[in-house]
Order: C-alpha cells, then sequence, then structure tokens
C-alpha cells in the first residue's frame, strides 16, 4: 500500500518535472530523486504511513538523512499549503526561511499562512529518535556513537541488538563498549531462554543504570523461572545498597559545591570583618559588582567567550578591589570604632549600589554564558556524575583560599595587615602606615569578594539582587567559622553547604535553610566565638 | 501640621492624664508630640467625615489611611528606639516582631470574612480551601474573638522576644553579633512564612479584608476609627516608653546601654534587663503591625524582609536616636517623604534612602533632634 502511495507520488512527480522541463531534472541523481521523493511522503495523511517514510528515510542512507529526521523530530519540517512539497523551515521576523531538504540549499521564503508543520505523535518521535541513533552508531565521530548508543538503551529491541553485536569488536572507546555491552545485556534479558536470560544478568552484573534496575526489577518478580527471580532478587538489592551509596557521594557533591560558593562569598568577609573588625553590609553588592564586572567582559568580547572568563577574574578582582578602596576612604575611615554606626553606613552604600547597577544596566537578570570547557560533567557511573562548572567553582574556592593564605602568610602586606589587627598602636609605633594598610586589607576583602561574584555568575543568573542573597549566609559562615580565622571560614562554608544539601531531601530547600539558621544560632549560644576561636589579646578586646 | 497648631504651653493640658506628668518632666519633644496626637484625634475626624469633600480643609479618606500607616511606622520606631536608644542594642530584626503582630490581626480579620470568600467556606480562609486542607489548623483556633486576637498581637512577638532575647543575651552576644542575628532571625521567618503549608496564605499572604468588628473595613468612618486608635496607641506607647526610661529600671538600662561590663560589677543582672525591655518593645512593634494591616488591608512575608526592619533603623537614626519622640518623628517624617518621592521619581527613592543612612551615619550622628537642639544651643 505504502510503496503504491509513494509510486504514484513519484509518477506524479516524474510527470511534473518532465513538463516543467527536462534540465531541472538532470541536475538531479538517482540517489537524490528517491531520498526526495522519500522525504515527500513524510507528507503522508496517516501517523503510520509517516512513520513507514521515516523508516524509508533512516534506511536510505543519504547523506541529508539525519538532518530531515531531526528537523521532523525538532519541529522544523513544514510543507506548503500550495503544491504540498516538504522543506525546513526556520522562524524568522515575517514568516519562515525555507531551505531544500533534499539539496540543503536555500528555498526562499514563506509567510506563516504559505507553510504547515508535518505533524508528528509522540510515538514516532521515539521511533525517529531510535532511527537517528541507529544511523548514528556507525559514525565517526565517538560522542555521537555514545549518544546513539545512550539513545538505544531506552528500546534495546533484538534488531538494535544484532546491529550492536557486529559493531561491538570494533569500538575503540572503552566506555561506548560498555554502554553497547548494556544494550546487548539488556535485549537478552527478554529471551525466551532462561538459561540466556540468566547468562544476560551475570553479563550485567555491576551496572547501576536505570534501565538496568527497572527491567532487573521486573524479572525479580515477574519472571515465570525460579532461578532468574532468585539472582534478579540478589541482583536488585545489590544494585539499590550501590546506588544509594552513591547518593550519598552525589549528594556530599552538591554540598561542597554549595559550601564553596557560600566560602567564597564569604572570604571576603572573612577579611573585612574578621581581621579587620568592620561590618560591611555592602560585602554583598561588592559580590554583584564582580559578576557585572563579567557579563560586561565578556559582552567586550563577544568572539572569546571561552577565554573572557579567564579576563573576568582578574577584572573583577580589581573593579571590586576599587570601590572597595573608594568604600573605606570615603565613609568607613571616619567610622572605625563604632561598628553599629558602620554597620548602617555600609547598608545605605549597598542600597546605592543596587539601585545604581538598577539604573545602569536594568532591574532585569543577566545571563553569563559559561566557556564550553566548563560545560559538561565527569560521569563516574550511573547513578554519579560531577558536574563541571562546580568542579570548577569548588577548585577555584580552594585556589582563592590558599592564594589568600599565603598572602596572609608569606607577604609582607600580610605581615603588616596582621600586626595591624593585633596592635595598632604598636604597629604604628614600628612604621606601618596603618590607614594604607586598612585600605589596602580592605580593598583585598573586596577584591575577594569580587572573584566571589565570578564564580556566582557561572552558576546563577545576574542580577541587582545577587549579592542581597548572600550576605546574611556569608555573615553566618564567619561567625560560625570563628571570626578573624581563615581555616574557620572554609571548614564552616563547607560543613553548613553539606549540612545544608542533607537537610534539603528532607525538609525541602526553604525549610533546609531556617534549620541551618536555627543551628547556628543555637550554637552561638554554646560557642559564641565560633568553631574556631581567636586566641589571646585580640580574642579578649574583641 | 506643624507644631503651630499646638503651643507647646497648652499642650500638657489637653491631655487627660495628669499623673504622668512628672514623667514629662522637662520632656519638649514628648509634650508636642502629644499634643500633636491630642490635636489630629481630634481635627481628621472632622475635617474628614464632618466638612464637606469639596471644601479645601477636607482631608479625603486615603489622607486619613496615609497618616495612619505614618503613625504605624512611628510607633514601630518608637518600639525601635526604646531597645536601641536607650539599651544600645541594634535590633535589624523588629520588622518581624511587626508582621507577627500584623499576622495576628490578619488572621482575626480573614476568620471575620466567614462565607464571603470566593469559595464560601464558613470557617476555613479562601487559600485553604485552595490547598484542599479540611479543617482549621490548631493555631488558627480563636482567632474569630477578638480579645483572643488582640491578646495574640500582643503574646506573640512577646513571647518570640522573650525567647530570642533570653537565649541571646544570656550568653552574652552583643553588638553587631546581636543585630546580625536579629537579621537572620526576620529572614529565617520570611522564608518560613512564604511556604503554603505553614498555613499563612504562603506567597499571598492574608487579604481580601472584609470588617473589623462589625465594621466594614473600607468604610470613611472604620478608616477614621483605625487612624484614631493608630493615634492613641502612638500616645499611649509614647507614655510606656517615657515611664519605663524614667524608672529607675530605665536608669539601669541606660547604663547597660553605656557600660554593660561595669554595670554588671556592681551587681546588676543585666541580662534580665535587657531582656524585660527588649520584649516589651517586642509587643509594642506588634501593637505597630496590627494597627497597620487593617489599614493598608493586606500583609504578605515581605514585611519580614530584613529590608524592612533596617529601614526603622534609619528611621530612628534620622529622627534622633535616644530621644522617643524624635524616633516617632523620623519614622513618619522618613515615610512621607518616600512617599512624595517614589510618586515623583521612583529610581531616585533608593538612592535618597541609602544617602539617608551614610548622611545621618557620618555628618548627623544625633539625628533631626540634634540638629535642632544644636540650633538652640549656639
Amino acid at each position: 500500500m505504502r510503496i503504491n502511495v509513494g509510486y504514484w507520488r513519484f509518477i506524479g512527480m516524474m510527470l511534473a518535472t518532465l513538463l516543467i522541463g527536462a534540465p531541472a531534472m538532470a541536475q538531479m541523481s538517482d540517489a537524490d530523486t528517491e531520498f526526495a521523493e522519500q522525504v515527500a511522503a513524510l507528507n503522508a495523511r496517516s501517523f503510520d504511513e509517516k512513520a513507514a517514510a521515516a523508516q524509508a528515510i533512516a534506511d536510505s542512507g543519504h547523506p541529508r538523512a539525519s538532518t530531515v529526521l531531526q528537523a521532523l523530530i525538532d519541529s522544523r519540517l513544514y510543507f506548503r499549503v500550495v503544491g504540498g512539497d516538504v522543506v525546513l523551515a526556520e522562524p524568522t521576523d515575517g514568516g519562515f526561511a525555507l531551505t531544500d531538504p533534499v539539496t540543503g540549499e536555500a528555498a526562499g521564503t514563506a509567510t506563516q499562512y504559505e507553510v504547515r508543520r508535518v505533524v508528528i505523535n509522540n510515538a514516532i518521535r521515539g521511533e525517529v529518535r531510535d532511527l537517528i541513533a541507529r544511523a548514528g552508531l556507525t559514525s565517526p565521530d565517538a560522542t555521537v556513537r555514545r549518544d546513539a548508543v545512550r539513545q538505544l538503551l531506552n528500546n534495546p529491541d533484538p534488531a538494535v541488538a544484532e546491529q550492536i553485536a557486529t559493531l561491538i569488536e570494533d569500538e575503540p572507546k572503552a566506555d561506548i563498549r560498555q554502554d553497547m555491552a548494556l544494550v546487548l545485556g539488556l535485549s537478552r534479558l527478554g529471551s525466551d531462554e532462561p538459561a540466556e536470560r540468566l547468562l544476560a544478568l551475570d553479563a550485567l552484573r555491576g551496572s547501576l543504570a536505570d534501565r538496568v534496575r527497572n527491567q532487573v526489577r521486573d524479572l525479580a518478580t515477574n519472571d515465570p523461572d525460579e532461578r532468574v527471580r532468585q539472582q534478579a532478587g540478589a541482583m536488585l538489592s545489590n544494585i539499590e545498597d550501590k546506588r544509594q551509596l552513591w547518593g550519598l557521594a552525589e549528594q556530599v557533591f552538591f554540598g561542597l559545591s554549595m559550601g564553596s560558593v557560600l566560602m567564597l562569598a564569604a572570604f571576603g568577609l572573612a577579611i573585612t570583618f574578621g581581621v579587620m573588625g568592620v561590618i560591611n553590609m555592602a560585602h554583598g553588592e561588592l559580590i554583584m559588582i564582580g559578576a557585572y564586572t563579567t557579563y560586561v567582559v565578556q559582552l567586550l568580547m563577544p568572539n572569546h567567550i571561552d577565554y573572557s572568563i579567564l579576563v573576568a577574574i582578574p577584572a573583577a578582582f580589581l573593579v571590586a578591589g576599587a570601590f572597595g578602596v573608594a568604600i573605606e576612604r570615603g565613609v568607613i575611615r571616619f567610622l572605625y570604632g563604632r561598628p553599629l554606626e558602620t554597620l548602617l553606613a555600609t547598608f545605605g552604600l549597598s542600597l546605592i549600589l543596587q539601585q545604581l547597577v538598577r539604573t545602569v544596566f536594568s532591574p532585569l537578570n543577566r545571563q553569563v554564558s559559561s566557556p564550553a570547557w566548563m560545560s559538561g560533567s565527569i560521569e563516574v557511573n550511573a547513578a554519579f556524575s560531577l558536574t563541571l562548572n562546580r568542579l570548577y567553582v569548588i577548585a577555584f574556592a580552594l585556589l582563592v583560599f590558599f592564594a589568600l593564605l599565603a598572602i596572609f602568610k608569606r607577604t609582607t602586606l600580610g605581615l603588616r595587615v596582621r600586626a595591624v589587627s593585633q596592635n595598632r598602636a604598636m604597629a604604628r609605633a614600628v612604621g606601618v602606615s596603618s590607614s594604607r594598610i586598612d585600605s589596602l586589607t580592605f580593598g583585598l576583602g573586596a577584591g575577594v569578594a569580587g572573584l566571589a561574584g565570578v564564580a556566582l555568575s557561572q552558576l546563577t543568573n545576574v542580577g541587582p539582587n545577587l549579592g542581597q542573597g548572600y550576605i546574611v549566609d556569608s555573615f553566618l559562615v564567619v561567625v560560625f567559622g570563628g571570626v578573624g580565622n581563615l581555616w574557620g571560614t572554609l571548614v564552616g562554608g563547607l560543613s553548613l553547604g553539606v549540612l545544608n544539601k542533607f537537610l534539603e531531601p528532607q525538609t525541602g530547600a526553604v525549610l533546609a535553610k531556617v534549620l541551618v539558621l536555627v543551628f547556628i544560632i543555637l550554637f552561638i549560644q554554646k560557642r559564641p566565638q565560633g568553631l574556631f576561636p581567636q586566641r589571646g589579646r585580640a580574642a579578649s578586646e574583641g | 501640621m506643624t507644631a503651630k497648631m499646638t503651643p507647646s504651653g497648652s499642650a500638657t493640658d489637653l491631655i487627660p492624664l495628669a499623673a504622668h506628668r512628672r514623667i514629662l518632666h522637662g520632656d519638649l519633644g514628648g509634650k508636642i508630640l502629644l499634643g500633636l496626637m491630642a490635636a489630629l484625634i481630634v481635627l481628621v475626624p472632622i475635617l474628614n467625615l464632618a466638612v464637606p469633600s469639596d471644601s479645601p480643609l477636607h482631608i479625603s479618606t486615603y489622607a486619613v489611611t496615609l497618616m495612619g500607616r505614618y503613625l504605624c511606622f512611628a510607633l514601630l520606631a518608637l518600639s525601635l528606639d526604646l531597645v536601641w536608644g536607650y539599651c544600645g542594642i541594634l535590633s535589624l530584626g523588629h520588622g518581624a516582631f511587626f508582621a507577627l503582630g500584623g499576622y495576628a490581626m490578619g488572621m482575626y480579620l480573614m476568620r471575620q470574612i466567614g462565607d464571603r470568600g470566593v469559595y464560601g467556606d464558613p470557617v476555613l480562609p479562601d487559600f485553604m480551601v485552595f490547598l484542599g486542607w479540611e479543617e482549621l489548623p490548631w493555631y488558627w483556633l480563636g482567632f474569630d474573638q477578638f480579645w483572643f486576637a488582640a491578646f495574640m498581637v500582643l503574646a506573640v512577638p512577646g513571647t518570640l522576644g522573650f525567647v530570642f532575647g533570653w537565649l541571646a543575651f544570656r550568653s552574652r552576644v552583643t553588638g553587631v553579633y546581636l543585630s546580625i542575628i536579629s537579621q537572620a532571625m526576620t529572614y529565617a521567618l520570611m522564608l518560613a512564612f512564604f511556604r503554603n503549608e505553614m498555613g499563612f496564605g504562603g506567597n499571598n499572604g492574608l487579604t481580601d479584608f472584609k470588617d473589623i468588628l462589625g465594621f466594614s473595613i473600607s468604610a470613611p468612618s472604620t478608616r477614621v476609627a483605625l487612624f484614631v486608635a493608630s493615634a492613641l496607641a502612638l500616645a499611649l506607647s509614647y507614655l510606656i516608653c517615657r515611664a519605663i526610661v524614667r524608672s529607675r529600671l530605665g536608669r539601669v538600662v541606660t547604663a547597660v546601654r553605656d557600660a554593660e561590663p561595669r554595670t554588671r560589677s556592681i551587681g546588676y543582672r543585666t541580662d534580665r534587663y535587657k531582656v524585660w525591655v527588649w520584649t516589651v518593645s517586642a509587643m509594642l512593634a506588634g501593637l505597630a503591625g496590627a494597627l497597620y494591616v487593617p489599614q493598608v488591608g493586606i500583609i504578605n512575608p515581605s514585611e519580614f524582609s530584613p529590608l524592612n526592619s533596617i529601614e526603622a533603623v534609619v528611621w530612628v537614626a534620622v529622627g534622633g536616636r535616644g530621644t522617643l519622640f524624635g524616633a516617632a518623628l523620623g519614622g513618619a517624617l522618613v515615610n512621607y517623604a518616600q512617599t512624595l518621592l517614589t510618586a515623583w521619581l521612583a529610581e531616585l527613592w533608593l538612592f535618597v534612602l541609602g544617602g539617608l543612612f551614610v548622611a545621618v551615619t557620618l555628618f548627623f550622628p544625633r539625628g533631626l533632634v540634634g540638629l535642632l537642639r544644636r540650633r538652640e544651643g549656639s
């Protein structure tokens, strides 16, 4: 039947081309003509016919087959209302830009009334995905092959298994080979022979994939064979145990990544508040300035998004640091020794900075795109993968931490900062310009806040309220960890992050945050100096 | 509405509280404030209800409600000044007490809606029906009675204030630490009240009120009554605060502000005095919130936002910390300025507010009252 339809269309097209003129015909090779006919068949009346046409296109082996099929599932395949030709269409301002599906050449434009979408249902969509995947199995590109095998994991039917069995020997990539073995094993689980199913279970041992778990669970309850049921049951509990363990590891990872963000946000505060004793409520806005600097740097170098972040890191440090020095020189200098007044004045500054950003940029959130080398993830196994951007943030936080530690312990500036914070009068007596050190220390703290802004811009949208959400958290981290102690900030930030992530599944994100707040308030009752209290003279003065 | 309308000499005569004259001894600002309240209580109802609306002397109901709101803010500022100005505790969480008082009143008003809600349930408020709740949570019981709600308006903020203060002051959390913890408290409450599961209307809060004590809440006469209630509450609270700071207890509290370790060494249990003043202040803030809610017609979790609390601090600072009447003045004035500015140039307001914070701390730490006194002195 469907051959007939295609056939008559083919005849019709031949006649049409003959009538229009033979030269057009001469440019098309035989394969193209056949392919054109299959593509035209996509605009059939019934879904069955469309599915068959898609199958035919996949079998054709034509170089543009996967493009057309992809367009079909992406809803980019249209047909002309007049004539019924199938075309690829991209929406433009006034309508659509059309492309010829066979040649890939531009085929003019159309208004929205001249073309209509080739409608498909989810069943066809699934089938077409599998078709694309099967075509991708033989692709020379390893990532295409990997995605293809992943897709086929969802529907490992015998035909697929057969094709993969021939390919698995020659597959050079070990991880793709593993996935291929999974597909084979899954398809063999559906075998009629109990012995075959047992072998398949053995072959799948050690896999934690969702698909495997579901299939094994199914076998453990429904298999007619007693031995298969038993083995599947044993495997299932094994899989569940392991997945639970990996789930725990995942929570720890999320906790650490959240903790490192908290830590980054709190480092600057640990310097300004912890070392200098200045309470800076505009700290969150300095983070925001860092994030906006990242955004601006990205705007300035639109062709080098991958490297803009490397420029943004020093830029954010300098810009936020400059703001910090200005704030210290302009306001805070006059308020030393009056913490409550400092708090109020810097809060006013934070309002001004927020409104400034709203006026200069806009009240709307801005998107900062991550560089390509930061996206993606390292997959440890089916139940646990490490997202690269979170991994980078953790690494960045640690880097900043050790850099700060080095500055404080190994440089002259660090020595002077510590001298001034421990005994200002004595430091001045031995020739340290304490007001200059104050400015530099505050600038350093502000610059580190700017670095936190760079990291945050990679995780969330950049907006005027970005910093506000972190000010209370950062203070809690500093107070929890112990004032004036970078190690305290490190441990405090990480442990609060992990605590938060462990509470979240039980209580929800908001209540988890509330519980952490309550926990810290109670903790401070017990240990007012935090986890790592300062010892010696400085402590008794504070 | 300036002080000219009520000559300061006759101010005390307007107050039928002869026994409290000692409290107001030497307190010119307080006398002016009380005189002003008395004048407002008499004049505003007449100018709104009796004077025809085309007369230039007429005060519109909108203006009455607006002024009522300023008075509530003034009361909040007053309560904050009691702890900040006289006890040295800078609270960045007084908005929480204000909002809790408001919620207690809102719950009463919610129950008064009865079956006039969208879903027409005689007991459950609309949002509970919407969430599919079967019955009223236990903590909503009793709020259909005004006396109970009025009690809770003081009891809930008071209890929170007592527990918080007891925990904080007993373990000697002071200075900026206390400020940050109080901010964390209101922040945590905001997050909690945003949750639908809490049973306080979540994001939308409580609104669509119909009537209070049987009177329609949108009627001009009710608005005027609420305004008068706010003015009375402010005047009464002023007298209470004044009585506290003039008492022996108040002297100890001021000593705590100036030198806590020394006061402790002399033998005073400073934490008890602080908890006491803190709790009273929390209750006054709750009262302000309870008067505020029926006038604006809504209470939602954003009232808990840390910004609101810290704005209240700037009112006190602008008016003049440690003077009580200055704080009340600041609360009303800054909000009046906000109304003017946001109508004129909305973008400018945050710049002005931020600038106020900086200017008041750097250039005139004693606020408006300090400026006036300096002029008198020179």
